[in-house]
């Protein structure tokens, strides 16, 4: 349970790590609560979605799709009651569900290690998690919300950078094999 | 019973989770339940290290400020003394003109006019945590007083108003969030209308008539007409005209910094406050550029 072990899809080997006990639940609190300090004091890192990147990060590496659904649905609920009352629960919650459970279903099928994959895995996700808020708010909340503009694929850019290294930071929490 | 395949197991688990939110999302539009408990649950589980989080930036920003960052200082001092110069000549300037000054004499007695409203300093402890939504969260709640549907201003003018309150904690909704907005006037003409986010950073004026005549550069106060904000507060500044039919397209700057806020002021009442009579004829047509001046007699936290 505690050791990283390798998942056979076919012919390939992919491993799915572990972390040390704790590791996932400080990490989501700390992208939670660094996520509404620090653009107190730096309002343009506003544009860094911290709990889409761990939402991300965990379900590429433990790459079981119930746990990255039950992750990404924690993380988002827990956006949104962090959101303020104009934000309804389930807001968040459910694109990172989605996220989550694809995040950890293409991680059971495909290597996520590289930097490269990972850039345009973060990317993509990110465009997908604003679709989806999108769709929520025009489908289901019945308001007005523009489908895509410049700041978005900026935003799913930088967020594709800061993701890739943050990533790497959090490799260095996984146990050894 | 029929057992589910154990690789549809995750997709029925994805299915049911997402129909609990929906089914979530849908039970708080029709009861307009924002679902309370787990908010109070999740603001009072992070406000400690959101505290505690503001107390060590402050003190990491303070001790690199003042022991580490002074290369700086003596450009800094010389560019501030030049800015001095430029404050002494505006404010001759404006000492200059009466009507101004009479102005300027009302908004400096906010506070001695309104003795009775108690002004309560907060400091800015968190940010909405997503970008769905433009609410700030203040290290006041009911310990001190503060209630929903008061105001909340700075110096520079209108925030916006508290919409919810917890313990030690409260949420301020910002005007510019797509749910926020004050009544409000032009300060030339005193054509009223309501002034509202749209969830980006600039604001729009609404329902003013397209005969109105409406220039780039006026300001925008407060009406009082919306029992929350006094009257005369600086909201914003006209920053792009446009006609339509039937009413003009108007946006607004917003007066107040609101996405650099650290420190705000919390009005502690709900009853309508307005300046003094005496002070609004000559006021009303020279105020605009004073109207920033509304409230440095406010009680800085």
């Amino acid at each position: 349970m505690n050791e990283t072990y390798e998942l056979r899809t076919g012919e390939t080997h992919i491993e799915v790590h572990k972390f040390f006990p704790g590791t996932i639940l400080f990490a989501t609190m700390a992208a939670l609560v660094l996520q509404a300090s620090v653009p107190v004091y730096m309002p343009r890192l506003n544009i860094i979605e911290l709990p889409l990147l761990v939402t991300i990060y965990f379900g590429l590496s433990r790459r079981n799709p119930s746990t990255g659904l039950l992750l990404g649905t924690a993380m988002g609920l827990a956006q949104d009651a962090l959101s303020g009352p104009t934000v309804p629960l389930g807001y968040y919650g459910i694109a990172k569900t989605i996220v989550g459970y694809l995040a950890s279903s293409i991680g059971a099928r495909l290597d996520t290690e590289h930097p490269a994959a990972r850039f345009a895995l973060i990317f993509g996700f990110f465009v997908l998690h604003q679709a989806v808020l999108v769709l929520i708010r025009r489908l289901l909340l019945a308001q007005p919300e523009a489908w895509v503009n410049m700041h978005l694929v900026v935003a799913a850019a930088v967020n594709a950078l800061v993701g890739t290294l943050l990533f790497l930071a959090l490799d260095r929490l996984r146990r050894n094999s | 019973m029929v057992a589910i395949p154990s690789r549809h197991k995750s997709l029925a688990l994805l299915g049911g989770v997402l129909l609990a939110q929906v089914l979530l999302l849908a039970l708080q539009i029709k009861k307009d339940s924002r679902g309370r408990l787990i908010r109070v649950w999740a603001v009072s589980a992070a406000s400690p290290f959101e505290r505690g989080g503001a107390w060590g930036f402050g003190r990491i920003s303070g001790v690199w400020h003042h022991y580490f960052a002074l290369q700086t200082t003596s450009r800094e001092n010389e560019a501030l003394r030049v800015e001095n110069d430029a404050l002494k000549l505006t404010i001759s300037q404006l000492q200059s003109k009466s009507a101004e000054a009479d102005r300027l004499a009302a908004l400096l007695n906010f506070k001695q006019a309104h003795a009775s409203v108690p002004l309560l300093g907060a400091r800015v402890i968190a940010v909405s945590a997503g970008t769905a939504s433009r609410t700030i969260e203040v290290d006041r709640g009911e310990r001190d007083g503060v209630t929903r549907n008061m105001a909340v201003i700075t110096p520079d003018g209108a925030v916006g108003k508290v919409i919810a309150v917890y313990r030690d904690t409260s949420q301020v909704l910002l005007l510019t969030d797509k749910e926020g907005g004050a009544g409000a006037m032009l300060v030339n003409s005193r054509t009223q209308g309501p002034v509202g986010g749209t969830g980006d950073p600039m604001m729009v004026m609404k329902y003013v008539a397209t005969e109105e005549d409406v220039k780039v550069g006026e300001k925008i106060v407060t009406s009082g007409m919306d029992k929350i904000f006094p009257r005369d507060i600086p909201v914003g500044t006209v920053v792009a005209v446009k006609s339509g039919n039937p009413f003009k397209l108007i946006r607004v700057q917003p007066a107040a910094k609101l996405d650099r806020l650290e420190t705000v002021i919390v009005l502690l009442s709900q009853t309508p406050v307005e300046f003094p009579k005496e002070a609004e004829p000559q006021g009303a047509q020279t105020g605009a550029q004073n109207s920033g001046a509304a409230v440095p007699t406010a009680e800085k936290p």
